[in-house]
């Protein structure tokens, strides 16, 4: 399978809670076996997905936050957080988790692959994407 | 157009899965292509055969396995999904040792490279769910 398409995974859920938001982290990690153009889209209670600093060790759930940290070694390009989603629950980038990116073949690097868009880049880089998964 | 539908909640609880089958029929009776319909999350349990609504209620499960017979279609459930719903067929059973397979007619179990692969065949990946 050759052809490679701009996939958007779109996260809306909060992390905890119901498990939308585990089971889509499987789809991203499978995924990245097909070699894909990956962004990922955090908004609404998605937001929280990013947050750093959580623990569940008394809530007997898996805490899947180190699996987001490396992310970026499984093909996603770019994590989008949307600024209004962001803004509505108090929240700003210093809240959130850092992901680096390396591209082994270029040797291309980028510290943060995590970036705040407004809702007009949010529609943009939906409109772009080729397939969304949500 | 060839078309992919992914199946996100259970059945009856949400009309998700109505909304998904009645998409799915109308795509195929129009000429269109479904390459596949892919069940996650709570969707795998649209592909229960012991699922017994009362006699008045649209069945389901059954309404899907017509569908998949009428067009020879892929009726796919995830099995990280099913594993943790206990959805079984055969191989699952042999492989998890489970005293019973409840899979219906029509239904397979795959991994999640069966959504992917879909969504990159296909022209649309058609998502049903909140």
């Amino acid at each position: 399978m050759s052809e490679v398409k701009k996939f958007m995974y779109l996260n809306r859920r909060a992390p905890y809670g119901t498990i939308y938001a585990w089971e889509s982290l499987e789809v991203i990690l499978i995924g990245a076996a097909f070699d894909q153009e990956v962004s990922l889209m955090c908004m609404d209670d998605g937001v929280y997905q990013l947050v750093k600093g959580s623990d569940t060790s008394e809530s007997d759930m898996k805490n899947f936050m180190p699996t987001f940290r490396t992310l970026g070694d499984y093909g996603v390009r770019h994590m989008y957080v949307d600024k209004d989603s962001l803004e509505a629950r108090g929240l700003t980038q210093d809240d959130l988790i850092e992901v680096a990116w390396e591209d082994y073949e270029t040797e291309e690097e980028v510290d943060n692959i995590v970036e705040i868009v407004d809702a007009d880049q949010v529609a943009k880089l939906m409109a772009e994407s080729e397939v969304v998964f949500s | 157009m060839k078309l992919a539908v992914q199946v996100n909640e259970g059945p009856y609880q949400h009309q998700a899965t109505d909304s998904a089958y009645h998409f799915t029929k109308a795509a195929l009776e129009k000429g269109h292509e479904v390459f596949r319909v892919f069940f996650y999350h709570d969707g795998v349990l649209n592909g229960t055969r012991l699922t017994t609504p009362p006699q008045d209620d649209r069945n389901i499960v059954n309404r899907w396995v017509e569908l998949g017979e009428k067009y020879d279609l892929d009726l796919v459930l995830c099995v990280a999904a099913a594993q943790r719903r206990g959805l079984v067929d055969d191989g699952e059973a042999e492989r998890n040792g489970k005293d019973a397979t409840n899979i219906a007619p029509r239904f397979r179990i795959s991994g999640l490279g069966q959504l992917i692969e879909a969504a990159i065949q296909s022209d649309r990946l058609v998502v049903f769910g909140d």
